[in-house]
């Protein structure tokens, strides 16, 4: 069919109902887009800042909100009631947060010069939350990734002021506290908009190639126990054994002496008392003493020979027999 | 009446929107500056009040520009130090468009700020790597002095190098300022102004690293071999005092016990010879006493017995009235 001029609306057939109607449903959607963009939510843990044509107009808070549509209001989301971090050194998956961690160069992020010119690795988190929404649009491009710099920045000005020792060891909580200072008189400077919580340290090694020495060191360091206590327990076995034996033969010399003095008062006394006998009586004592002897001696010898008192002497024979004779005179 | 209803409104909406589709407004926001130009040209002051404004269509364009701080992240660059040492230093630095006319003429846009802000910056972060020693790159306060573990003495004299940190005149913080001093002014003719420059990392170059390392390693492993023989020296004079306070324990008692029974001994002398000796008599019927238990030990068996009839045993075989045993009898001696 020719198109009549001039141009009117395409008709289905010569049906002007219909195009009639066609126009009706396209005004009706047209008003209920207009009506489903002018309304948005605002998550739990986060505010809403609105432009009005630019114009920075209100902060508003979680709900659901009305705004002019058509590029009119703009309405950004800002997660200012969330805890969000940071992670250096390595990354946990499955975080919202897309400055979280930057899985391209953890060992970058992590190998530091120490102030005594050595080498450490270095993990943190930083914990941080977004305080002013309108400042952290406004005023930093990029302030995600601003305040990841400045972190490492940040950490890496206080690990070159202490040595590797402190670093792994004794300094963790002074790093912490300095590093966390010092932050947050950054994130001051630059209007961030960003309250930094918490510098909190990971895992911090010297660099992998020299573990081992360090390992080393304590490994020394538990062996100078080891010796020391081994020979402390040799020492604990031994000298309280002695003392204990020698006390033993003190106690035996004491014993000793109370026997030996004890036999002599004893031997002394009985012989005291026989001597009181003997004095009163003293040779018929003897002479009983003296046969009472030789009743109980003689006869438990071997041959008795009698002989005259004239007989001057014997021949001297000497029996080279296995037993020898003794004789007595 | 219907029909002129939603004609009208058809009307202003077709109005509207023929102005919005030329461009005669335009939103700014709080990020933002604008400079309008006119056939290339700008035309007229910045534009940095946040909201709605009128411009003419088609001749006149926007062009935008950011009002924030802006980021520049230096690539690594590798320089010698003052002292040889061979280093990657790693730069970032916070600038913003100051003058956005003047930014707008000389550079026009980002793309050419970011590779002018590497010229600038760059070959100052080389210049006073250069200056300075390693030292007062990484370390910022000159006062810190660090906490010692002194158990990790590296020698007799102390810890030599250990857990010390060499001085510093200047710091990191006062190069990072120079740095930013010395590109400033260069940047202010694009007006560009430095918020900041910082030094995000400072690595040693990787075949330095290698000298590092063996440095570290020979360090700890001297200590580690002054604390065992710490342990083995500690060791051994616990076992001297070991056989010392053993020998002093012993000598001790033996002292005693002997003196004990040397005190024993003299006591039952002295009691056998007090009563042995108290009269005459007494030192003679001892002497009697004891030949007489002699005679039981010693005269044993099988032995022969030689006597004469002068004994007093056997004087009265050869005569019935031979005198008894004299006073003093002399204890007959052994024949050989």
């Amino acid at each position: 069919m020719p198109n009549k001029f001039p141009p009117q609306l395409p008709s289905f057939g010569q049906n002007p109902h219909a195009t009639r109607k066609l126009a009706t449903i396209a005004v009706a959607l047209g008003i209920l887009y207009f009506f489903w963009t002018s309304f948005y939510t605002v998550p739990a843990e986060s505010q809403g800042v609105v432009l009005r044509f630019g114009k920075l107009l209100k902060t508003v808070e979680p709900g659901l909100h009305f705004k002019i549509p058509l590029g009119v209001d703009e309405a950004s989301i800002i997660p200012t009631r969330r805890q969000l971090k940071l992670e250096f050194g390595f990354g946990t998956s499955g975080s919202t947060n897309p400055d979280q961690a930057d899985t391209s160069d953890f060992d970058e992020q992590k190998s530091m010069v120490t102030g005594d010119l050595n080498s450490a690795l270095v993990e943190w988190v930083v914990q941080y939350r977004i305080a002013d929404p309108t400042e952290f649009l406004f005023q930093v491009r990029e302030p995600g990734q601003t305040l990841r710099d400045l972190s490492e920045a940040c950490m890496r000005e206080v690990i070159g002021d202490r040595t590797v020792d402190e670093v792994i060891t004794v300094g963790r909580q002074d790093i912490e506290i300095t590093a966390l200072k010092r932050m947050q008189e950054l994130v001051k400077l630059y209007n961030l908009g960003i309250r930094v919580d918490q510098v909190q340290l990971k895992n911090v090694n010297p660099p992998r190639q020299v573990e081992s020495s360090f390992n080393e060191v304590n490994k020394a360091q538990q062996d100078r126990e080891n010796m020391i206590n081994i020979a402390n327990g040799e020492y604990n076995k031994i000298i309280p054994k002695a003392k204990g034996e020698a006390e033993q033969t003190i106690q035996t010399a004491e014993g000793y002496r109370f026997k030996r003095v004890n036999e002599a008062e004893g031997d002394a006394a009985a012989f005291t008392s026989v001597l009181e006998q003997y004095v009163k009586a003293p040779e018929i004592t003897r002479t009983r003493i003296y046969f009472e002897t030789m009743a109980e001696a003689i006869p438990q010898m071997g041959p008795k020979i009698i002989v005259d008192e004239s007989l001057r002497q014997f021949l001297p024979v000497l029996p080279l027999s296995q037993k020898p004779l003794e004789v007595t005179r | 009446m219907n029909r002129g209803w939603i004609s009208g409104v058809a009307l202003f909406a077709a109005l509207v929107l023929l102005l919005v589709g030329s461009g005669a407004f335009y939103t700014v926001t709080p990020a933002e500056q604008i400079i309008v130009t006119q056939f290339g040209k700008p035309v007229g002051g910045p534009v940095t009040e946040p909201g709605l404004h009128f411009k003419l269509p088609f001749i006149q364009a926007v062009q935008r520009l950011d009002k924030r701080f802006l980021e520049w992240d230096g690539a690594p660059v590798g320089i010698p130090t003052k002292d040889k040492t061979y280093i990657h230093v790693n730069t970032f630095a916070r600038w913003r468009i100051k003058d956005p006319l003047q930014f707008f003429l000389r550079l026009r846009d980002e793309r050419s700020a970011q590779s002018r802000l590497e010229d600038i910056l760059g070959s100052e972060t080389r210049n006073s790597v250069a200056k300075h020693d390693l030292i007062e790159i990484v370390r910022t306060d000159k006062d810190r002095e660090p906490l010692r573990d002194d158990t990790l003495k590296a020698g007799p004299t102390g810890t030599g190098s250990i857990g010390t940190m060499p001085p510093i005149k200047f710091g990191r913080v006062m190069i990072e300022r120079e740095i930013q001093t010395a590109a400033t002014g260069k940047l202010a003719e694009f007006g560009i102004e430095l918020l900041d420059v910082r030094i995000k990392r400072v690595n040693y170059n990787p075949d330095v690293l290698s000298r590092i390392y063996q440095r570290m390693i020979s360090e700890r492993l001297q200590i580690a071999q002054r604390f065992r023989s710490e342990g083995e020296g500690e060791a051994a004079s616990i076992a001297g005092k070991r056989e010392r306070d053993l020998n002093e324990i012993q000598s001790a008692a033996y002292l005693k016990v002997q003196r004990i029974k040397g005190e024993a001994d003299a006591k039952a002398s002295e009691v056998y010879a007090r009563a042995y000796s108290q009269s005459p008599k007494a030192a003679e019927f001892y002497s009697f006493l004891k030949t007489m238990e002699t005679y039981r030990t010693i005269l044993a068996r099988d032995s022969t017995l030689v006597l004469s009839t002068d004994s007093d045993l056997f004087k009265l075989i050869k005569h019935i009235d031979a005198k008894p045993a004299p006073a003093a009898p002399v204890p007959p001696t052994p024949a050989q």
